[in-house]
């Protein structure tokens, strides 16, 4: 079967986000995570795009070529804060109306890029930081990062994962930035709702995206959302937001799923021999710190 | 023109200032700043300057200053900042980057020993080490030189005929800070003599590029020669722009290098940044004893002038050179560059003295030390380290 599209509607691509042809995988978050993200952002605020070393920017395919249909900087691994700090501060100071969004892995995020977003987010510059978090280093092949959970085997932890996942939130929530939330691509109106409320404000605005990737997951490219919509019923992934680092609100609490739904469609975990046991108290020790903290601030302060 | 009782440092800041101030009606200025001895008044004056369009961001890391200078800089700013030693090595990732992209971001290096061991004091090696990373560099003798080289490198680097940074080197101290007077520009004659910063590939959204993304080895190779291309033409752009600086600020700075005593000269030396002064003081003594010795003071490191240094050691008999770095397991740097440039044309004996290394200090006793050991060589030998008295 083929499918063509005709030379008017491919120019109708042009100012998309994310245009066909691009070199990703089948069942990729970060490929759905990009066209709702453009949707989100709508033609008004179309972004600046700034992604260092990742699958996003093997995403935008060879010169001179890309399937990037806004201006987009290619950074060094560790730079797309900073590089994106340079590119809003002249922004800012021209009336420029586009915002600048980071679009960046977990390795580039959690790992090599650390001190560069806490820096950036201490001074709280004007931009949006969207992790899109695989839980590897997809691009190189599926090497372990500090957002590897917890047992998992990767190509550098062929007998699972010792170290805990590093709480990303936890941290971003510490720079008492104005907007940090997490986004689910099982759950659409809650994805696009986010992107928009991060849009209208200003300041340093963190979101993070749980990114499917049957590459490196060993999980089916068709089972891509029904994972991410496990991980989040069974409470493994909090879908939640931060105002200020302070005010918690969850935004959808988990059915009580058991984890080993979300488990046992994915190779990295089945193969591992994680402990279900121990995944679920954990689940329930997360939970109960997040109830907490979203009964500090009440309603009023919404 | 004001003339100013100035460190280099403060020199150095107040340049940038003015000139980042100069782009006001364009896209303004933006930089990243963090402090390394010896160059943080720099980016001190820098924070304390009042721009009517611009930005310093105080950032955590030096790879983060150069991080927030290629963004500015692809935003279509006028971008700069400045570094030492082991922060240069921790930026060096960005200083490529910046010099791949083509951007005419602007560096000042103050020369600074590369650790550990720890030292704070000069030596070249720091942005020496840094000599492939499509940059053009300066090195400058003088507060005066330093001004002047910032304002040529505005100039030459946003030229749309080499569109690369540019960074200019002054030494750790002995000009870092020190006092001399020099002739601070006014803003206005910065104002005239620096066109309005325009990045061709600055980021749009009328012709929305990716920067920096994938190329194949074929693309790769032609970004190369381009780069290559670009460096080629730096000294007619340099030519015009010396010429346009003297017209604005009536004065002429020195070019990629400056041949003094060359013409009739059996033996030369060569040397950049202070060691230059400290070698005219003693060239000029042993003329005045009917020696037939000469100097070679360097500017510009990248691109080479091979031209230029062909022309001025010309039938010279002995050259020898002194080069406060050290390129283990090779020898100075600045005498590979100089030997390259001679390959084929010239027999010259050609003696390299690794000297002052770690900021030891060049006095003109030591320098006519070098010059008799040359003057006593009747062939070349492996680079030498001639160490300074304590």
């Amino acid at each position: 079967m083929s499918t063509s599209v005709t030379a008017t509607e491919r120019e109708g691509y042009c100012g998309h986000l994310l245009r066909p042809g691009n070199t990703n995988c089948a069942g990729c978050g970060m490929s759905l995570g990009l066209q709702w993200v453009g949707e989100a952002l709508g033609e008004e605020a179309k972004p600046t795009l700034v992604i260092p070393a990742c699958c996003g920017i093997v995403t935008a395919g060879a010169f001179p070529t890309t399937s990037y249909g806004v201006p987009t900087a290619a950074s060094t691994f560790a730079s797309a804060a900073s590089v994106g700090t340079g590119i809003t501060a002249v922004a800012d100071m021209n009336d420029d109306p586009h915002p600048v969004v980071c679009w960046t892995g977990d390795g580039g995020t959690y790992d090599i890029g650390m001190a560069t977003i806490s820096a950036a987010a201490e001074r709280n510059e004007n931009m949006i930081y969207i992790c899109y978090d695989n839980e590897i280093y997809g691009n190189t092949g599926g090497q372990r990062s500090s957002a590897t959970p917890e047992g998992v085997a990767t190509s550098t932890t062929p007998k699972g994962k010792i170290e805990r996942k590093k709480d990303i939130m936890g941290i971003m929530a510490a720079h008492k930035i104005p907007y940090a939330a997490t986004l689910s691509v099982a759950h659409r109106d809650d994805f696009l709702r986010k992107v928009r409320k991060a849009r209208d404000m200003e300041g340093f605005r963190f979101l993070l995206i749980m990114s499917p990737c049957p590459t490196g997951w060993k999980s089916e490219p068709s089972e891509s959302t029904e994972i991410i919509r496990s991980a989040v019923r069974c409470g493994l992934f909090p879908v939640y937001e931060v105002f200020e680092g302070m005010r918690y609100r969850i935004n959808i609490k988990p059915d009580g799923l058991p984890v080993q739904e979300y488990m046992k469609s994915q190779r990295r975990y089945t193969k591992a021999d994680v402990d279900p046991a121990a995944m679920t108290k954990q689940i329930e020790k997360k939970w109960l710190f997040l109830n907490a903290m979203s009964e500090m601030f009440p309603a009023e302060y919404d | 023109m004001a003339r100013a009782l100035v460190t280099g440092n403060h020199a150095a800041g107040y340049t940038l200032a003015v000139a980042g101030e100069a782009n006001r009606n364009a896209r303004g200025c933006a930089a990243g700043a963090y402090p390394i001895t010896p160059q943080t008044e720099i980016i001190e004056f820098l924070r304390g300057f009042n721009f009517a369009k611009g930005r310093i961001v105080p950032v955590e890391s030096e790879h983060s200053a150069m991080g927030v200078c290629i963004g500015a800089s692809l935003a279509g700013a006028r971008s700069f900042t400045a570094s030492s030693s082991n922060g240069l090595a921790y930026m060096t990732e960005n200083i490529f980057a910046a010099g791949y992209y083509r951007l005419p971001i602007v560096m000042i290096a103050v020369n600074r020993t590369l650790g550990p061991p720890w030292n704070i004091w000069v030596d070249q090696g720091d942005s020496l080490a840094l000599r492939d990373a499509a940059w053009l560099q300066f090195y400058a003798e003088s507060h005066q030189e330093l001004v002047d080289s910032i304002l040529l490198g505005f100039r030459i680097a946003e030229d749309h005929r080499v569109m690369l940074p540019v960074m200019v080197a002054m030494d750790g101290f002995v000009t870092s800070h020190t006092l001399m007077g020099v002739d601070l520009p006014e803003q206005a004659q910065v104002d005239k003599y620096l066109p309005q910063c325009v990045v061709p590939h600055q980021l749009n959204f009328e012709h929305a590029m990716t920067v920096g993304g994938l190329t194949w080895p074929r693309e790769t190779e032609h970004h190369r020669i381009e780069i290559q291309q670009a460096m080629e033409r730096v000294p007619g752009v340099m030519a015009e722009a010396i010429d346009e600086f003297e017209k604005v600020f009536g004065r002429r700075p020195h070019g990629a290098l400056t041949a003094e005593h060359t013409e009739d000269a059996d033996t030369i030396l060569v040397a950049c940044n202070t060691m230059a002064r400290t070698l005219r003081r003693v060239v000029e003594t042993r003329r005045a004893k009917g020696e037939k010795v000469g100097m070679i003071k360097a500017k510009m490191f990248r691109p080479f002038p091979r031209d230029e240094f062909r022309k001025a050691i010309g039938s010279a008999k002995k050259v020898g050179i002194l080069d406060r770095n050290h390129s283990p397991g090779s020898g100075g740097i600045f005498w590979t560059e100089i030997a390259a440039a001679l390959q084929g044309h010239s027999n010259v004996l050609l003696q390299d003295y690794m000297v002052g290394l770690g900021g030891g200090d060049v006095t003109p006793k030591c320098i006519e030390e070098i010059l008799d050991d040359l003057n006593k060589r009747t062939k070349a030998d492996e680079p030498v380290f001639k160490e300074v008295a304590a």
